[in-house]
């Protein structure tokens, strides 16, 4: 719980975040971007499981273990979107999406 | 007396056809004929013997004769009130063709021996005359009427592989494929037939069905079709499916071409025996036909048959092919038997025309038999089927020449000979019941002494033309049958078939009705005397008194133009009327919506397959709107 700062401000600043996130997911033009707007997306989620839980159900510890869990997993995520990407790129020699449409009807 | 091995009647035939049939590569020409007639031989003498055990011995206690059921086993056991057996009954009628059926099958394998010599597959032929002996067997001695509809189906298989013998000769393949269609189209009949019988009456064993007892049980039947109990409805289509093998009119149209078969093959099954299924149908249901409804369907019995007889010999007075003359006499022979059956009732001597059907159905069988067995013979020497390839042949063939006359005299109702006695009871028969059916009998015994001795004197006198080839006597194989079936077609009417054959299975006396009689070799003769005008010395009166009878003789010789009119009920109603707007909406309306659901699948996805770009970055879009859209419509629901 921070002084001064109520749970809608907080809210407001993680819902920001996701739609910046899922705006960058469609619209980047290179895979590395889209990497970094899905992390965003994922830490706006692991900021609502800790603001939630320490707003709502203070004596509670779930939201807290939970965003770890996030971390956690988004990490090894992220080290296996760069394993794919570093393997296109050795194959197509870009990370650019226009260069990577070849599965398509 | 135990009975239970005259299973081996049906297993013997049917074991030669597995060995014939499953080695015809192996077995070579003469060895096949030997193990046929060997095999038949033991046949003929188990039959016999059955025959004879049951006649004299144990058929017949205090004077009833027993229907003696042997070997019953159940075969298809469905429920409890519903299963189907095997069996082999022994009664009367069936221990009679036991004495046909073995006899005229060896005859016609021993004349095979000599006929069919030097003919490809010869091995096939013996294998099928084989398989139609045990089916014939088998209908005969059935125990139910499911039964009998099995080796109905078989005998009419073997009848379509041997008619279509020469099955690279397209005629025969024709008439093959038409004597099948037809004959099944009648099975149909059949088969309705009985499953109506069996539904109502919860039965097929034949031993309950003629009971009278329980046919009267039946006539309390309340369900009626059209005015007629179902039962009687039931009978008539029986009917109709004996009408089919037996070729009454109008389905007859398949017994002159089935002629292209091989000869012995039209002596044993389009004379003797196979013919004679649909009259020995109805007289194994005869206290049906009898006694269901007071004899409605016994009176379309009695009509068809008296038609058939009439209409078949008038055609068969102007045909020349020799074995047509001889198919259409057996239409008429049968419509005689049918007719007698016709005219028959129950009890006592009453059922004279009973026991006339039935001595008629074992003397025909002898002496068409012997005709046909003569026409082949003389066909061998000659090769040709047409009359006006003969004349004079009885300086060259004298053996045929004499059982020729032999059969011809019987046929014709000439004393003493075999035909006499049986058509003679049938005409008493009818003389007693029906007027009417009396006289188109006795004109028709005039007719078949007319065409018979027409056939006899333009054969063997007529002129004495110049041949190629010198005819000469057949081989001593050919002649033997011809011997001793001119014996039988001679003698076999001094059999008191009255003592052993009546509906009620009591034995009675018949008596000569020395009037009728006289009426009938009286016609015989007149019928006699203008074949000896017309065609004893070579003349063209014939030709002269067909060209007075005009369009008459025309349309017969046609066959009354049944063919055609078969060809334009099929072709022209059936094909063009019903089945081509038929086939017109198959082709236009299902196909076509069928393709246009294709087609328009194939037209929507080619337009919406854009959607699939292969940009991972469009599908999280639509991922996003699909999401966003759906929470909106649930936001607005909850509200």
């Amino acid at each position: 719980m921070i002084e001064g700062v109520s749970i809608y401000e907080i809210l407001t600043l993680t819902t920001t975040v996701f739609f910046i996130g899922v705006y960058g997911f469609v619209t980047r033009k290179n895979l590395m971007g889209m990497l970094i707007s899905i992390e965003l997306i994922l830490n706006s989620a692991a900021v609502n499981f800790v603001a939630i839980n320490k707003y709502l159900f203070p004596a509670k510890m779930d939201g807290d273990i939970f965003s770890i869990f996030i971390i956690a997993v988004a990490a090894a995520e992220t080290a296996l979107a760069l394993a794919i990407i570093i393997n296109l790129y050795r194959l197509v020699l870009s990370v650019k999406t226009k260069d990577l449409e070849t599965m398509k009807y | 007396m135990d009975l239970r091995f005259s299973v081996l009647i049906l297993l013997i035939p049917l074991s030669v056809f597995l060995i014939l049939g499953l080695f015809f590569r192996r077995i070579k020409q003469p060895l096949a004929g030997y193990i046929g007639i060997a095999g038949l031989s033991l046949t003929s003498i188990l039959s016999f013997f059955v025959a004879y055990e049951y006649f004299f011995h144990i058929g017949n206690v205090g004077g009833v004769f027993q229907k003696i059921v042997v070997g019953q086993i159940s075969w298809l056991h469905f429920t409890s009130t519903m299963s189907i057996n095997l069996g082999i009954l022994i009664d009367p009628i069936s221990a009679l063709m036991l004495i046909v059926v073995p006899l005229i099958s060896l005859m016609v394998h021993i004349y095979s021996m000599g006929y069919m010599k030097g003919e490809g597959g010869f091995t096939r032929f013996y294998a099928f005359l084989s398989l139609f002996t045990f089916s014939m067997l088998g209908l005969v001695l059935s125990s139910n009427l499911f039964q009998i509809y099995i080796f109905w189906e078989l005998v009419g298989v073997s009848s379509y592989s041997l008619i279509g013998y020469y099955y690279t000769k397209p005629s025969a393949v024709l008439a093959a494929k038409k004597a099948f269609i037809v004959t099944r189209f009648a099975d149909l009949g059949f088969l309705i037939g009985l499953l109506i019988l069996s539904f109502y009456a919860k039965t097929f064993d034949f031993v309950t069905l003629t009971n009278p007892a329980f046919i009267h049980s039946l006539n309390g039947q309340t369900t009626t079709f059209i005015g007629l109990s179902v039962i009687t409805w039931a009978l008539i289509l029986i009917f109709i499916g004996g009408a089919g093998k037996s070729a009454m009119f109008p389905l007859h149209i398949w017994l002159p071409d089935a002629m292209e078969g091989p000869t012995p093959v039209s002596a044993l099954i389009h004379a003797a025996t196979m013919v004679v299924a649909g009259v020995f149908l109805v007289a194994r249901l005869f206290p049906m036909y009898y006694l269901i409804e007071g004899g409605i369907a016994l009176q379309l019995v009695m009509v068809v048959g008296t038609f058939t007889t009439l209409f078949a010999a008038i055609i068969a007075i102007t045909q020349h092919d020799i074995k047509r003359v001889l198919a259409f006499s057996t239409m008429s022979q049968i419509g005689y038997m049918m007719l007698a059956l016709g005219v028959s009732r129950y009890e006592g001597p009453d059922g004279l025309g009973f026991t006339a059907a039935m001595s008629h159905l074992f003397t025909h069988a002898m002496f068409k038999g012997l005709l046909f067995l003569c026409a082949g013979s003389i066909i061998h020497v000659v090769h040709s089927n047409y009359m006006q390839d003969m004349g004079g042949l009885r300086k060259y063939m004298p053996i045929t020449h004499i059982t020729f006359l032999v059969a011809t005299l019987a046929i014709s109702g000439i004393p003493p000979f075999s035909g006499f006695f049986s058509k003679d009871e049938i005409l008493a028969a009818a003389f007693e019941h029906h007027k009417l059916v009396w006289f188109t009998g006795w004109i028709v015994a005039g007719l078949t002494s007319f065409y018979m001795f027409r056939l006899y004197f333009r054969i063997f006198w007529w002129n004495d033309p110049v041949y190629k080839h010198k005819p000469h006597e057949s081989p001593k194989s050919i002649t033997f049958p011809l011997i001793i079936l001119a014996f039988m077609a001679a003698f076999s009417g001094f059999i008191p078939f009255s003592h052993f054959i009546s509906p009620d299975y009591i034995p009675f006396q018949s008596h000569m009705e020395w009037g009728l009689a006289g009426a009938s070799v009286g016609i015989g003769l007149v019928g006699f005397i203008f074949a000896w005008v017309l065609y004893k010395k070579e003349n063209d009166l014939s030709t002269r008194l067909s060209k007075a009878f005009g369009f008459f003789y025309k349309s017969a010789y046609r066959k009354f133009y049944m063919d055609e009119l078969y060809m334009f009920i099929t072709k022209e109603i059936v094909f063009k009327r019903i089945s081509a707007p038929f086939a017109w909406f198959d082709r236009h309306v299902v196909d076509s919506s069928m393709n246009g659901i294709g087609n328009s699948t194939v037209w929507i996805s080619d337009k919406i397959k854009g959607i699939q770009s292969g940009r991972v970055q469009d599908y999280a879009m639509y991922f996003v709107s699909g999401v966003t859209i759906i929470s909106m419509i649930l936001w607005f629901l909850i509200k």
